[in-house]
């Protein structure tokens, strides 16, 4: 008896939507097993960490106001992989989003400037995102530079940049010396829902644009462009589809939206610029998209898991006191077993029992 | 037990053998697909030294028996013998240990790697070193011509195909699969393969052959197996058979036969190409050199070459997936050379490539998203931008209903259908388009009997509608069968037409191997 793997005649659907879930179940089994190395008591620190932040309102508020510029990058970046482009640069995309729409509320600041301010600030952070995503894109279709490295290597460009922005020309006067720019002016800010709630109107452009993403990928030439390109891209050339053109335009895509999602976050919850905007939303959306199937409803599910996590990590810390980058631990764990996991969308295990015969002929 | 075995298949002569064993032996083979059932107690005897053709439509079970002697697939129930002794093949390195090579129907290389790398891939503990010259000698003992430093994606299919026996030939194999191997060589090519074949079989090695080409079995085969609905039918002595009564068996039927309806009326020139020089951007591509035709409404023009001489050069050109000089392709009379496929089809063109899977498909999208691939051109499919789902599925229904396409379920992914279905779903969908000019590469590579003969009949029908067909082949059975007038391609230069009826056979395999090419584009033009 033995165990093989065989291709399948056909992608099994099924499986596709199930791996995400056997996915989390080994990440929470592994979990578990990490905690009790650690000392913890597994179950409850798992309770904590996947469990308590569905019981308590306003950690609910959180995980939304967490997975808001999840679901942007990510709809973003699923684009581009859909499209076999490599976009791994949405941090440096998110945190140019954040400088560009930041300048004109530094710029703006103290100011009797209008209502106006805070839809130019998204404008300028999704222009400024998609320039930015928009230089790997040329270099890749111009000289054919790898546009995993590049968009890689511009992330830290990009925080450097800031970094130098807040300590230098843009540093606020009265801020005792601190890393930071003044405070946004109340019309650079984005709004709540409610007085004193933090849930605000990013969330729902969020959600407009997984409606969108929806739509275009689903019902619209475009998506079988961006999908056909990908998988097939012979037959996409066949088609009289242009992989050159299309690598520029997922990639202004994916910068726009990350570029969104950079200024939707600083103008609702930090309300300034200062070095450390992002706990590595960028990268932790690579993981929500592929978590996420690439498809924009699997993305906003998947974007609200992983924003749960970063709750949980925040509160297992401060009640377990095991270190915050466990978070990442588990993130990284968690995008293992989905690659791993998605091995079974084209293969099935089968035993196989075959009688035992000799092996030795002659 | 021999005895038994041979009373059941008297026909079978009995080649010399040390002990008197088949080299191979399948006992009641049954394969399970859920239900389905795949082969059915299969029993079949190789014999060394015996080339043993397996003969069936697509279908038939021909590729799952031999993917499970070649240890790709499991049996469901059933054993093998190697000689003598049962075997379990759990891999294809098992069989290969045993001395069993395989050349696929559809090659699996390495594009971005050379001859040589993809051979060492393929070889077993081979040492690494000398991997080049080895390849080289092989290639030039058996008459396989191959370059072992050039990178695959530079090679035509016919030259694919040569790694693929050579890499096999390095392992020294005794059983040798080939799975439609002439499919993609000219006649003289493939005379060469028969020779390397029958010096194979001298060297004692047994060689199972694959083919859908009967007179081609009956040259060159010792026995027949004959396979339908994933039983052995009978099995017997080509030679004394006629290929109708082989074809009687295989579909269980009579063979339609191709016709035209006669009332043919050739029209104006449709496309006209006028001294085309192309320079593929690939340094080893082949280049067009003055290609020069003119193709009417209602003919079909043949166009014979060997692999890699220039077709899929002017394939690309014609098709406008590469772009020419604006005024070197005329379509109607206007300069198509630099448009693009999708403006071409707008024009009313449709094109179909050699590949099926990957180049004419997607292999994992759906027959109705591969509707869209040239689809979307010109048709109520796509509308202002937006797909219209219920369209597609209802084009499918119909290529489906005209062109007997066979699948398992309404809307299946293109990789899950049989050669031959998938190439009548890309003729059907090209043709059901109602084109006026068609240019197809290929139409019927590794196409069962039944299967070549409705697409040639589309395609016959296709012109005595009025459209202008292109036909780029290396079957030159296909092409005398089907076209009004020949040009021969050979290192990217046309040779003058000729008349299908009054060509010679012998002038023609002449002209595709260069000799009495030149000034053939003047000629053409005159």
């Amino acid at each position: 008896m033995r165990l093989a793997l065989e291709r399948r005649a056909e992608r099994s659907v099924f499986i596709a939507l199930l791996s995400p879930l056997l996915a989390i179940a080994l990440t929470l089994a592994t979990g578990a097993a990490l905690f009790a190395l650690l000392g913890k008591p597994p179950i409850e620190a798992l309770r904590i960490y996947f469990f308590d932040p569905l019981t308590d309102p306003w950690a609910l508020q959180e995980i939304a106001v967490k997975a808001t510029p999840l679901v942007l990058i990510g709809v973003g970046l699923s684009l581009c992989y859909l499209a076999n482009g490599w976009n791994i640069g949405a941090e440096g995309q998110f945190l140019i989003g954040a400088i560009c729409g930041g300048w004109l509320a530094v710029k703006t600041h103290g100011t009797v400037a209008g209502f106006w301010v805070l839809p130019a600030m998204l404008v300028l952070g999704a222009l400024g995102g998609a320039l930015y995503a928009l230089i790997p894109a040329l270099f890749k279709v111009r000289f054919g530079a790898s546009e995993i490295l590049t968009s890689l290597m511009l992330v830290y460009v990009a925080e450097l940049l800031l970094d130098y922005l807040v300590r230098g020309p843009w540093r606020d006067p009265k801020g005792f010396n601190f890393p930071t720019t003044a405070e946004f002016d109340a019309v650079a800010a984005m709004p709540t829902f409610i007085e004193g709630s933090r849930l605000h109107w990013g969330a729902i452009i969020a959600l407009l644009v997984v409606a969108w993403a929806t739509i275009m990928l689903g019902r619209t030439l475009r998506g079988f462009e961006i999908k056909l390109v990908g998988a097939a891209p012979r037959a996409a050339r066949f088609a009289g589809f242009n992989d050159r053109t299309l690598i520029v335009v997922t990639f202004l895509i994916s910068g726009a939206l990350a570029g969104l999602a950079g200024i939707i976050e600083v103008s609702a919850t930090v309300n300034h610029l200062q070095p450390n905007i992002s706990p590595g939303y960028g990268f932790t959306a690579i993981i929500v998209a592929f978590l996420g199937r690439l498809h924009p409803v699997g993305i906003l599910i998947a974007s609200l898991f992983l924003a749960m996590t970063f709750i949980g990590g925040e509160s297992a810390q401060i009640m377990m006191k095991v270190p915050l980058d466990l978070t990442k631990v588990f993130q990284g764990i968690l995008l293992f077993y989905v690659l791993a996991c998605d091995t079974l969308i084209l293969y099935r295990f089968r035993l196989i029992f075959a009688p035992k015969v000799a092996h030795g002929v002659r | 037990m021999v005895d038994a075995a041979l009373a059941m298949v008297p026909e079978l002569e009995i080649p010399p053998s040390p002990d008197d064993l088949p080299l191979l032996e399948a006992i009641g083979i049954t394969k399970l697909y859920g239900d389905f059932v795949a082969n059915d107690a299969i029993n079949l005897e190789i014999w060394p030294a015996e080339v043993h053709a397996l003969l069936g439509e697509n279908g038939a079970g021909k590729s799952t028996l031999v993917k499970m002697i070649y240890g790709l697939l499991q049996p469901s129930a059933g054993e093998f013998k190697w000689q003598g002794e049962p075997v379990e093949l759990a891999g294809p390195a098992a069989a290969r240990a045993r001395g069993i090579g395989m050349v696929f129907q559809h090659f699996s290389l390495f594009e971005q790697l050379t001859v040589a790398e993809n051979v060492a891939l393929g070889l077993d503990n081979a040492p690494l070193t000398g991997i080049e010259d080895r390849v080289a000698d092989v290639s030039k003992s058996y008459g396989l011509p191959l370059d072992p430093r050039r990178e695959v994606w530079r090679l035509s299919v016919g030259e694919r195909q040569r790694i693929e026996i050579v890499r096999c030939l390095l392992q020294d194999p005794k059983l040798l699969i080939l799975d439609e191997p002439t499919s993609v060589l000219t006649p003289q090519e493939a005379e060469q393969l028969f020779r390397t074949l029958r010096v194979l079989r001298k060297e004692g090695r047994a060689i199972l052959y694959i083919s859908h080409k009967l007179e081609e079995v009956r040259a060159l085969c010792d026995t027949a197996t004959i396979l339908r609905g994933g039983k052995v039918i009978a099995t017997c002595d080509p030679r004394a058979e006629t290929a109708q009564s082989l074809a009687g068996m295989m579909v269980g039927g009579e063979v339609g036969v191709v016709r035209s309806d006669g009332s043919k009326k050739v029209g104006q020139p449709r496309l006209v190409v006028r001294n085309l020089n192309f320079a593929p951007d690939d340094p080893h591509g082949v280049k067009l050199d003055g290609v020069t035709f003119d193709l009417a409404a209602g003919e079909i023009l043949g166009l014979a070459g060997v692999a890699g001489n220039g077709q899929d050069e002017l394939f690309a050109a014609l098709s406008g997936e590469s772009l020419a000089d604006a005024e070197a392709i005329k379509v109607d009379g206007k300069d198509v050379g630099r448009m693009s496929i999708t403006e071409r089809r707008r024009l009313g063109a449709a094109f179909v490539p050699e590949e099926r899977l990957g180049h004419a498909t997607a292999p994992r999208f759906r027959l109705s998203d591969n509707a869209l691939i040239s689809g979307h051109a010109a048709s109520p499919m796509v509308r202002r931008g937006f797909i219209d789902r219920g369209q597609m599925l209802a084009f499918v229904e119909r290529i489906t209903k005209a062109y007997d396409v066979r699948k398992a379920k309404p809307d299946p992914e293109a990789m899950s259908l049989s050669g031959g279905n998938l190439q009548k779903y890309v003729v059907g969908r090209e043709i059901l388009r109602e084109p006026r000019l068609l240019i197809v590469s290929q139409p019927t590579w590794g196409v069962d009997a039944g299967a070549a003969a409705a697409i040639r009949q589309a395609i016959i029908d296709l012109a005595s509608r009025g459209a202008a067909v292109l036909v780029m082949s290396q079957d030159l059975d296909e092409l005398y069968e089907i076209s009004d007038r020949l040009v021969v391609m050979c290192a990217g230069r046309l040779s003058a037409p000729r008349t299908t009826r009054r060509a010679d056979r012998g002038e023609i395999g002449m002209l595709m191997a260069g000799v009495g090419m030149k000034g053939a584009a003047n000629a053409a033009r005159a």
